[in-house]
């Protein structure tokens, strides 16, 4: 019962991805040709409240439901955001989709996508497989 | 009513509800918002191998799990309650370069022509569909996260590794788009 609400946000931002026509494959081809401002303003504007509602959070040391401090896990530099980087972005542009973007795709029935799904995780276990020997 | 949530929801809408979901994970549970990791946690379930970095307890990680069948189930609603039947409105400049390739706007939003089941026994279809894949999961986890844990959690906290994260995400889309795919689309 304590997930019941990640499914609910999980559907949220399902419905938001599909009706804003973030899953779209045309929709990634557009914004990486600048043919359109779109993906632009929703990436642009979720920063912004996101911004906001972490400046929020940290100022007024807002606490959790269960009384706990927020905690965000600090992100420490490595060269592998930009290796890395490079290459999920050659992978976006060729699926049309991220990560979540990828679930929902899946989710309106679009068969094929579980093998990209299946593709994705075969290419994570590659990476945890030859993580030594990988420049970070 | 329904016809209002039926119509394609515009940025200023769609962006700042992702963004609430920043605070509403945080607040409800201290989780931070992401999507990538849960590759790296189905490959430490099934497949761990000796490795040592899928050796972790991803028990703990299962609501991120529960989140993705989520996102999975709001696509099949968004479609089957919230679709209206029209192929998505397209830029005529991609429309025309894409009718080179046989492609065409279609109800659906990932098009038949490049990612149907029948499209796997094709060369086209196989490096989208595996190779795309196979790059988005390395990639992302090379990276340390997505566009879900970098570009929007990472760029709301703050953190500038994220931000070198997103640069090299967008930088290596255009290179794709632009200078690749047109390639790839040709085979």
């Amino acid at each position: 019962m304590k997930y019941l609400k990640y499914l609910l946000f999980g559907i949220l931002f399902g419905i938001i991805l599909v009706k804003a026509e973030m899953i779209s494959w045309f929709r990634i081809q557009e914004m990486f040709r600048l043919q359109s401002f779109h993906m632009y303003g929703i990436i642009g504007s979720a920063v912004l409240t996101g911004i906001i509602s972490v400046w929020l959070i940290r100022r007024f040391n807002i606490k959790t439901i269960h009384g706990e401090t927020v905690v965000i896990p600090e992100k420490k530099f490595n060269r592998g955001q930009i290796y890395g980087g490079l290459l999920f972005g050659l992978g976006w542009a060729m699926t049309g989709a991220c990560p979540g973007p990828l679930f929902a795709q899946a989710g309106t029935g679009a068969a094929a996508v579980s093998v990209t799904i299946l593709s994705a995780i075969a290419g994570t276990w590659l990476y945890g497989r030859f993580r030594e020997k990988l420049p970070h | 009513m329904i016809a209002f949530f039926q119509q394609p929801w515009p940025w200023y809408v769609a962006g700042p509800l992702i963004g609430l979901l920043v605070p509403a994970l945080l607040l409800t549970g201290n989780k931070t918002f992401g999507i990538s990791s849960n590759f790296r946690h189905i490959c430490a379930a099934c497949a761990p191998g000796n490795i040592p970095f899928f050796k972790f307890n991803w028990k703990k990680e299962s609501w991120n799990f529960v989140f993705a069948i989520g996102i999975l189930a709001g696509g099949w609603i968004a479609v089957t309650l919230l679709g209206n039947g029209q192929p998505a409105s397209i830029h005529p400049s991609l429309a025309a370069d894409l009718a080179v390739y046989g492609i065409q706007p279609e109800v659906a939003m990932v098009p038949s022509t490049l990612f149907g089941i029948d499209q796997l026994f094709t060369v086209r279809g196989l490096i989208l569909m595996v190779g795309g894949g196979l790059l988005v999961g390395f990639g992302t986890r090379y990276a340390g996260g997505c566009t879900s844990g970098h570009s929007i959690m990472g760029l709301s906290a703050l953190q500038w590794p994220s931000l070198v994260a997103t640069v090299a995400f967008m930088a290596g889309g255009f290179l794709m788009a632009n200078l690749i795919l047109p390639y790839l689309l040709a085979l």
